[in-house]
């Protein structure tokens, strides 16, 4: 029996540590019910179903939503969804690109020797420990020179020429999330057995072949969860997004930024409890992945 | 078959770069020829070379030096997947995403077979390592000894003219080991392939094999049948490594055209009659090599030849057995007897100190190189 276990300092520590990370969720998302129009002060939620949205000096005292008014509010709120569009399109295709190219280049190191290797190894350190506005301000510094170098040469004008947007930030984002997606995959790769892929070979399975349907159906958690970490980096992502985006490519948390500057309203608490909600299903499909990968093994 | 021999290797080096950056020569100028329908071992300790040499023959290593035959074509840079052997790994390297009806499937499905035929295939294979009604289980849920078995199921059911085995039943204990090893030898004399077995464990080497190829730092000390090997092991190491032999340092006193009389200076006395092999000269310095089981105990004051007299040092009763350690001035000597009467009368048991007579049987006595 382990002594700590029910010791009272382990018991309080534990609650307060649960406190601090989830008081402040907590509070938001209880605030995205506020029928206060400030969202400095609660007073209550909004309480009945009615045809209109009555408003009581700064106070809503009904709506046609009921207590999800400000959720109805975000859902008429063009910019808002529009910002929502953007954050999941760069995010589903700089998850599925990093993704590729990060397991790609997980089996290559792994797999092969060659000169610098153990330097391509470091160098994926590199993108995750130094302060992303340092790498934000370096791919905006790249992306403007090798732009602006384009746009000269070729003369472009008008719509053709190269400017920031959506495939900026994609780019961006990829460039960030493959040393992720590299690392959670070489360490599924770690206790690979090659003679796996050497029984495929001798059964009479070619390289391709062996990859298809061994190599690759067991990396395939590890190939999930460097997925689901990279969708989850892109979605919420600020820094890099902030120097790279342009007209038209704003996402939530620039928009949010953006709001919080103006006026704030439950309308950013409703965002944020939604984006929680999705980062929490997230969450809990990379536990389901890793569960069920740990009773495999 | 093209061949008179299922598997040649000529003249075979391999040589790794260490991380250390070192140069070994895992296997080392190594020949060997493997006859149709034979089981054939390799055994040696650890790290000898003898899983390098399975892998050179399936295709997972290419030699640096000299050629691997298979049905008599030379293999050079061809792949694994198109060589006709087949594996039976070490870890048995099961695909742990497929049950075991898929894991036996898939070298069929490799070579295009039809599902009709895939079914009738397997269920034979199956059945023949009777495992028939296990399909749907996934590795994980079997026994160490049923996944030994799906592993060589599914090797079998390709039909190869070459199975080759890596030490399959290291993994088991030793009773399932002792049934495994029957069942294999059985299995291969049913199907009459060409078994190449690797093993460190020399009882299992001698128990199922036709020939052993006894190996040691990269390099084939002896071929020969478990018989040859045991009787006539070729070198000083080979007799070391295979069963146990009393090594008396000698000179070759004279010869004649198949014996030899041996002086042991240790014990000053002349061994006679000693059979020969090729190569030995008058006066060269030798080893004589004997059994434990092949020397007999007499009389303290017996007249013989190869007769010596000796003082007994410990003795070890082991059922079958008892091991009679004894010591001649200086030289130790161990002596097996078989418990041919019961040891319960005391009496029959050598006491430590006593003096006894030792007779070296020449017929089972070896005149060896010193190397
Ligand atoms: N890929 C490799 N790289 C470097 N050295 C190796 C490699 N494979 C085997 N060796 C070395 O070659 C020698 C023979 O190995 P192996 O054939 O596995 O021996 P055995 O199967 O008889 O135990 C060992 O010293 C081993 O360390
Ligand atoms: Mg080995």
């Amino acid at each position: 029996m382990n002594p700590f276990k029910r010791s009272p300092f382990v018991i309080i520590s534990t609650v307060l540590v649960y406190i601090f990370l989830y008081a402040p969720i907590v509070v938001l998302v209880l605030y995205s019910f506020n029928s206060s129009r400030v969202n400095i002060t609660f007073e209550g939620f909004i309480p009945t179903f009615s045809e209109r949205v009555v408003m009581d000096g700064s106070t809503v005292v009904s709506s046609p939503c009921g207590p999800f008014h400000w959720f109805c509010d975000l859902s008429k709120n063009r910019e808002v969804m529009s910002a929502a569009k953007n954050t999941l399109t760069i995010a589903f295709i700089a998850t599925i690109v990093s993704t590729i190219i990060g397991t790609m280049a997980a089996i290559a190191l792994q797999r092969y020797d060659f000169r610098l290797k153990s330097f391509s190894q470091l160098s994926l350190y590199v993108p995750i420990v130094i302060p992303e506005i340092v790498m934000g301000i370096g791919i905006l510094t790249l992306i403007s020179q090798v732009f602006g170098w384009v746009n000269t040469t070729f003369a472009l004008s008008g719509d053709a020429r190269l400017s920031m947007g959506l495939f900026t930030v994609t780019i961006s984002h990829i460039a960030f999330m493959v040393p992720f997606v590299t690392l959670v995959v070489q360490a599924r790769l770690q206790g690979f057995d090659k003679s796996f892929e050497e029984a495929a070979m001798d059964l009479g399975a070619n390289e391709w072949t062996t990859f298809r349907r061994v190599t690759f159906p067991m990396i395939l958690p590890g190939v999930l969860s460097g997925a689901l970490l990279a969708f989850t980096l892109s979605l919420d992502d600020f820094v890099i997004t902030f120097f790279t985006n342009g007209p038209g490519s704003t996402t939530l948390p620039i928009y949010v930024y953006g709001l919080l500057r103006r006026i704030i309203t439950p309308q950013v608490n409703a965002l944020s409890t939604v984006w929680i909600l999705i980062v929490f299903t997230v969450v809990l499909l990379l536990q389901i992945v890793q569960s069920r990968e740990q009773s495999k093994s | 078959m093209t061949s008179e021999f299922a598997v040649e290797l000529r003249d075979v080096v391999k040589r790794f770069v260490t991380p250390e950056g070192n140069e070994i020569a895992a296997v080392d100028h190594v020949t060997m020829q493997i006859k149709n329908g034979e089981f054939f071992s390799m055994l040696g300790s650890s790290g000898c070379g003898k899983t390098t040499s399975l892998r050179m023959i399936a295709g997972f290593e290419w030699t640096t030096e000299g050629e691997v035959y298979i049905e008599g074509n030379p293999m050079g840079h061809t792949p694994p997947f198109q060589r006709k052997v087949n594996t039976v790994f070490q870890s048995y390297a099961l695909f742990q995403h497929m049950t075991v009806f898929q894991n036996i499937a898939f070298g069929l499905e490799m070579e295009g077979a039809k599902e009709d035929e895939i079914k009738q295939r397997v269920g034979r294979a199956l059945e023949m390592v009777q495992l028939t009604g296990m399909e749907r289980r996934k590795p994980k849920q079997l026994s160490g000894g049923q996944q030994q078995r799906v592993a060589v199921a599914r090797a079998l059911v390709k039909t190869p003219d070459v199975l080759l085995l890596d030490e399959p039943l290291g993994a088991l204990d030793l009773k399932l080991r002792k049934e495994m090893q029957l069942e294999l030898k059985a299995l291969q004399q049913q199907l009459g392939i060409t078994f190449i077995y690797v093993t460190h464990d020399q009882e299992e080497a001698l128990t199922m094999s036709d020939r052993i190829a006894v190996m040691s730092n990269g390099r084939v000390q002896q071929i020969g049948t478990p018989v040859e090997i045991y009787e006539r092991p070729s070198n000083k190491f080979v007799a070391d490594f295979i069963g146990e032999s009393n090594f008396l340092d000698g000179q070759i006193k004279s010869l004649s055209k198949d014996e030899a009389q041996v002086f042991i200076p240790a014990l000053n006395t002349e061994l006679r009659g000693i059979p020969i092999s090729q190569g030995l000269v008058k006066g060269e310095d030798v080893v004589v090599s004997i059994r434990p089981e092949k020397i007999r105990i007499t009389e303290k004051n017996a007249k013989n030849d190869n007769f010596f007299k000796a003082k007994v040092t410990n003795t070890v009763y082991i059922g079958a057995d008892t091991h009679v350690y004894t010591e001649s001035q200086g030289v130790k000597i161990k002596v097996l007897e078989q418990n041919h009467i019961s040891r319960l009368d005391t009496s029959s048991f050598y006491t430590v100190g006593q003096e006894v007579g030792l007779v070296l049987m020449p017929e089972n006595t070896l005149v060896l190189k010193k190397v």
